[in-house]
């Protein structure tokens, strides 16, 4: 009798927590019980204001349309024409981010190389040194040249097209790095001089200048030892992007490099990640404004990064002002990474298809980011290299189809008057109308 | 002898001519007049050529240099000869922060004093210095040797990996997992020959070695204090 009174009376529904979620209270036991932070791949998984929360407007009676399978629509960007002696042209705005040899297997380097080089692109090599499968591969490749300067001799400052200073990336910004002695081979370790499968630290800052005014005289240095013919790119993480844009032309950038949050690295704690630094869309117009307001925009030119996904990505950040986007995590997918071909041997790792970012650790099932000669036979990268090309095509060919609704017979003619914003975050951020009216958040003479 | 005036010549000539030099060349000696403390003189040389430098330099004198002699008749600014691969570069005054950063090769010598982060990042150089050198020197020093004539600053070889420190003064202050080593023969003559190169009459038996305990390889919960 008791039971079945006890069985009538309504019982609440259990409510997961929406601050002490099932995630968050996973991460407090792993803590609790290794007392070791979460070290991960990948960029900003969080949600954050993006380029979804954007629209074109495209032509109607107001703007007249380009016929979208017979005008031509242009894409071809040169960058490096403020100082360079000889500045490089791609066919396409879309370039593949710096990404280290070491983080990713030899192969993975060559398939970049290979699709880029097909798609009339550029490569960058990473915090590794320059291969000669990336060198062999790419028709145009871009030397990092890093904190750590792993790799980094005049020899390849010299055959290299362009060379980017790393001050930051937006996974990290302030952020070293670290690559776990997993994945030190014996070819990572000469290389990087130094001894087989010990954690190598990559550090924050330069180790030889430490300012702005510094900068401007180590870009002089690699300008006189390149004959100034390279044009010099500055990257920075999405941090202060009107002030870091504004010290890096000054310090003689050809080039800024602008990468958000969502940009991946290869390994760093997760709380850096998930809470430093900004998400691209806030950065955009602050860095076009610091070019704007020196008289540079398009003559420096500006290449964002940080979550590009496809065509419409690529048209929205330059329609914010942008002149190039760069991607990493895209490639990778395109190249295999994540695919869910390797559910299984994902799920060994605890983990599922979409979901794997523990790429420090070189286990990666797909061969991409790891050092293991087993796994990285998995990978071949004349494939590779196709199926890159083929995504680089696709997005370019997506970014085409909406400027030319939007009337523009070059990619570059896009601007922030085609666009509506769906969230007021996105309308404040980006400075564009939120849809269906003439007014953002800040808008001058708006009164809010 | 050639001459260059880098007053009437200006820097982007005077770097031209000195990094056209073949591997083979006869104009094997070269010297700069008025260098006036101009950054990036004599940077990204490869041929075995010697370079006299009449006075003292700004920023990365000789910076990724190969195969030349680089001898600067005065003090240098920051950045001396980072990135060296091979040859040599001689400094008869004083040299200012982060001397020989992460150079890879060559010999460089300081005859004066060095200022904080000598050695920073170095990664096969062998650097000599008569004098003293500041703190934060040797920092994340991968390999080549560093020798120290005179004292050392505060953390010194912070976060040290595999190069071989030698001082013959005082350390004000070991940086984290840089210990004192044992001075066996094979240092002895490591040292030795480089003093003789680096025309220094120190005896190898006055310094004592310094170098990586180790124990920060490999990333450790219980270490985070250190890291």
């Amino acid at each position: 009798m008791k039971d079945d009174k006890h069985a009538a009376i309504p019982r609440t529904i259990p409510v997961q927590s929406a601050t002490f979620t099932q995630a968050v209270n996973a991460e407090i036991r792993r803590a609790a019980a290794t007392g070791i932070y979460d070290i991960r791949g990948g960029g900003a998984k969080r949600r954050v204001p993006h380029f979804e929360d954007l629209l074109f407007l495209g032509a109607s009676i107001s703007r007249y349309p380009l016929e979208g399978y017979r005008e031509r629509c242009e894409t071809k960007v040169t960058l490096g024409t403020r100082y360079a002696k000889k500045p490089i042209t791609l066919d396409i705005p879309v370039t593949i981010a710096g990404m280290s040899f070491g983080a990713l297997s030899g192969p993975a380097k060559e398939a970049l190389g290979r699709g880029a080089s097909m798609a009339g692109t550029s490569t960058t090599t990473g915090d590794g040194g320059m291969t000669e499968e990336e060198r062999g591969h790419s028709k145009t490749l871009v030397y990092q040249y890093l904190p750590s300067r792993y790799g980094m001799n005049p020899d390849d400052l010299r055959r290299c097209d362009a060379i980017e200073v790393v001050v930051g990336q937006g996974a990290k910004p302030g952020g070293g790095g670290m690559l776990l002695g997993q994945k030190i081979s014996d070819r990572v370790a000469e290389m990087r001089n130094l001894p087989k499968g010990i954690d190598q630290r990559s550090a924050c800052r330069h180790p030889d200048w430490t300012g702005p005014d510094d900068l401007e005289i180590k870009i002089l240095e690699l300008r006189e030892i390149t004959a100034w013919e390279k044009p010099i790119y500055v990257k920075i993480g999405g941090a202060r992007p009107y002030f870091d844009t504004t010290l890096a032309v000054k310090a003689g950038a050809d080039v800024v490099v602008l990468d958000g949050m969502q940009g991946g690295t290869a390994a760093t704690q997760d709380v850096f990640i998930e809470h430093v630094g900004q998400p691209i869309l806030a950065c955009i117009r602050e860095a076009v404004r610091a070019l704007e307001d020196m008289g540079l925009h398009r003559e420096v030119q500006l290449i964002v990064s940080g979550g590009i996904r496809n065509g419409a990505d690529t048209a929205k950040a330059l329609a914010l002002g942008a002149d190039a986007v760069a991607i990493g995590t895209a490639a990778l997918i395109a190249l295999g990474d994540n695919d869910p071909r390797f559910e299984a041997e994902y799920q060994a790792l605890g983990t599922t298809a979409g979901a794997y970012d523990d790429w420090h650790e070189g286990r990666d099932p797909a061969g991409i980011t790891t050092q293991d000669p087993e796994l990285m036979a998995r990978f071949d990268p004349i494939e590779g290299g196709r199926r890159l090309n083929n995504y680089l095509k696709v997005m370019t060919l997506e970014a085409q189809t909406i400027a030319r609704a939007c009337g523009k017979n070059h990619l570059h003619n896009l601007e922030p008057e085609d666009l509506c914003a769906l969230t007021m975050e996105a309308a404040a951020m980006a400075r564009i109308p939120l849809a269906g009216t003439s007014w953002y958040p800040g808008k001058p003479g708006s009164g809010y | 002898m050639q001459t260059i005036n880098l007053e009437a010549e200006g820097l982007r000539s005077m770097n031209a001519v000195l990094q056209a030099q073949a591997k083979d060349t006869n104009q094997t000696s070269w010297e700069i007049e008025n260098p006036k403390g101009s950054h990036a003189i004599a940077v990204g040389l490869d041929a075995p050529i010697d370079v006299t430098v009449k006075g003292s330099t700004g920023y990365y004198c000789a910076g990724m240099n190969k195969q030349a002699t680089i001898h600067i008749k005065g003090s240098a600014g920051p950045g001396v000869a980072e990135n060296m691969m091979s040859g040599t570069v001689i400094v008869d005054g004083d040299a200012s922060q982060y001397a020989g950063a992460t150079g890879r090769g060559g010999l460089l010598v300081i005859k004066g004093n060095a200022s904080s982060r000598c050695g920073i990042s170095m990664k096969g150089i062998d650097i000599v210095v008569h004098g003293n050198i500041g703190h934060m020197s040797a920092f994340m020093a991968q390999s080549g040797n560093l020798v120290v004539c005179g004292d050392a600053g505060d953390a010194l070889g912070d976060s040290i990996y595999e190069a071989r420190l030698f001082v013959r003064g005082s350390v004000k202050s070991l940086g984290a997992d840089c210990v004192e080593k044992e001075m066996r023969p094979e240092h002895i003559q490591i040292l030795r020959d480089l003093l003789d190169k680096a025309g220094c009459d120190a005896k190898p038996e006055e310094f004592r070695r310094y170098g990586s305990a180790r124990q920060l390889y490999t990333f450790k919960i219980d270490n985070a204090g250190s890291y």
